[in-house]
């Protein structure tokens, strides 16, 4: 479980994050939704430590990250798999060799063992017949699927991801919600999902905190969402013709 | 203000770059990588500019003090600028524009694709994974390629005063040997050493920093070959005050 207690961010003059209080539960694909520049991925960055929270607490089952010691947030930072936006692999690396990147460094497993467990992940996202392909020679789903591999190698607690479907088509956008899904329950991860697809909202969220200006502006699952009557949450949650003929239709 | 700025972040960059190394079999193994980018892929140009400096150095001397001054001087002032100025200070400038921007470049487009980020995330001190081998690479590699360049230049010097008559063998090779002080060597390489690291160094801070998109990377690719170079010329002449 992750807990994320009173925090604030700003950059100059401009508040970010004000006072946000989250707890993402364990074993559950946790979302984070909202407008873009809404603070979800400062967010984000401020929960896995890539910029420091003003004020407040983070703790990692009971664990207060924010007072951490370097070394201690680097034993956190094992724990945690993280699919970025843009998949962010080493474009100078294979496949597997992404995926055995972290195992490299801070396993003490054998060759052998890297060897089958490198094979495993790519088994798990599908992708066990392209592990000498380079990231150039990959579509965006494919990309995605090897991120969601090199995220598991070190078998994580909590896994983190950004946008997970930008820029897929809505065929392969299932597929990777699906995959994420799984794995949440296969390993019994804290997943937390930034995303602003309503798509993948509703096809794969168990708990979702919705941003706005900063602020958590409302809690709670999906049909929780459907039914709600915050007005501000409604204008996001609608804002497509497609929700909008839903709701009309219900 | 933002002179003070950078020289701050400059010198916690460095302390993090030069942290432990996370996994020592990795670091070596990026070594080797970086020294044959920084290293070996430099070796093309630094012939061709010092064979023709060296060549050009020696038609320009022949042309200077022709029929007043000894023509073993042609041999002397070869020498003395390769060794003294050309291949310590000249060489890693002209690498600044090919390693630094090369390091710059790299950097800058995994800041900006979040591979950075992505290290980070996984427990990796980033900076001393990306930065510290090519820092190394370049501070063992230089002085060699400048070693190489002066031999060159001098050689190139002697052949073509061959092929144009201006200098006998014997009067140029009197001229290369005459008054030759072993120290200018070890200056030239005291110099070189400490150009290598500011290059590598002040290239990898500015890539690593790169904040943005594409255009920003050729920024900050930009800044690393204009800062590399005028660091390296202001520190030129406060090393030959110093050493001279």
């Amino acid at each position: 479980m992750i807990e994320v207690r009173g925090i604030h961010k700003s950059f100059g003059d401009q508040n970010v994050l004000s006072n946000i209080n989250a707890t993402f539960e364990k074993g559950k694909v946790n979302f984070v939704i909202g407008r873009s520049g809404s603070g979800k991925s400062v967010m984000t960055k401020c929960i896995v430590g890539l910029l420091e929270p003003d004020e407040g607490v983070i703790l990692f089952d009971g664990r207060d990250f924010t007072s951490m010691n370097l070394k201690d947030r680097k034993e956190i930072r094992k724990e945690i798999g993280m699919l970025f936006q843009g998949s962010a692999l080493f474009d100078s690396m294979t496949v597997a060799e992404n995926v055995r990147f972290p195992l490299m460094m801070f396993s003490q497993m054998s060759e052998e063992e890297m060897d089958i467990r490198v094979q495993h992940c790519l088994t798990r996202v599908e992708l066990e017949d392209s592990p000498d392909k380079l990231p150039s020679e990959l579509s965006g789903g494919m990309k995605k699927r090897v991120g969601i591999a090199r995220a598991i190698s070190m078998n994580p607690k909590y896994l983190f991801c950004d946008e997970p479907n930008s820029g897929l088509d809505p065929q392969t956008a299932i597929v990777i919600d699906n995959l994420i899904v799984d794995i949440t329950k296969e390993y019994g991860m804290t997943t937390v999902v930034i995303s602003h697809d309503m798509n993948s909202v509703m096809e794969a969220s168990d708990t979702i905190h919705f941003l706005h200006d900063g602020v958590v502006a409302w809690k709670g699952d999906n049909s929780e969402m459907m039914s709600s009557n915050n007005e501000i949450l409604d204008d996001f949650v609608y804002a497509s013709k497609l929700m909008k003929r839903l709701r009309n239709n219900k | 203000m933002g002179v003070i700025f950078h020289i701050g972040r400059y010198t916690q960059f460095i302390r993090a770059v030069l942290r432990k190394p996370d996994k020592w079999a990795m670091f070596r193994k990026l070594l080797v990588s970086e020294l044959g980018i920084i290293g070996v892929q430099s070796i093309g140009i630094v012939v061709l500019l010092a064979t023709f400096m060296g060549a050009v150095m020696c038609l320009q001397t022949a042309h200077q003090i022709s029929g007043w001054i000894p023509v073993y001087t042609i041999g002397f002032t070869v020498r003395q600028t390769m060794i003294l100025e050309f291949s310590p200070t000249l060489i890693p400038i002209i690498l600044a524009g090919k390693v630094g921007s090369n390091i710059a470049s790299q950097l800058g487009t995994m800041r900006v694709t979040e591979q950075i980020d992505a290290l980070e995330i996984m427990g990796v001190n980033s900076r001393g994974y990306l930065v510290l081998p090519k820092i190394i690479a370049g501070f063992v590699s230089i002085p060699i390629l400048v070693i190489f360049s002066m031999s060159l230049g001098i050689a190139a010097g002697a052949a073509i005063a061959q092929v144009t008559g201006v200098s006998s063998m014997e009067d140029y090779i009197y001229g290369i040997q005459i008054d030759f002080k072993t120290y200018d060597v070890t200056y030239a390489l005291i110099k070189t050493s400490i150009f290598a690291l500011i290059m590598t160094s002040v290239s990898a801070y500015h890539g690593y920093h790169t904040d943005g998109g594409a255009l920003d990377v050729a920024r900050s690719s930009t800044k690393a070959v204009v800062y590399s170079a005028v660091i390296i010329m202001v520190s030129n002449l406060i090393l030959t005050q110093i050493l001279l």
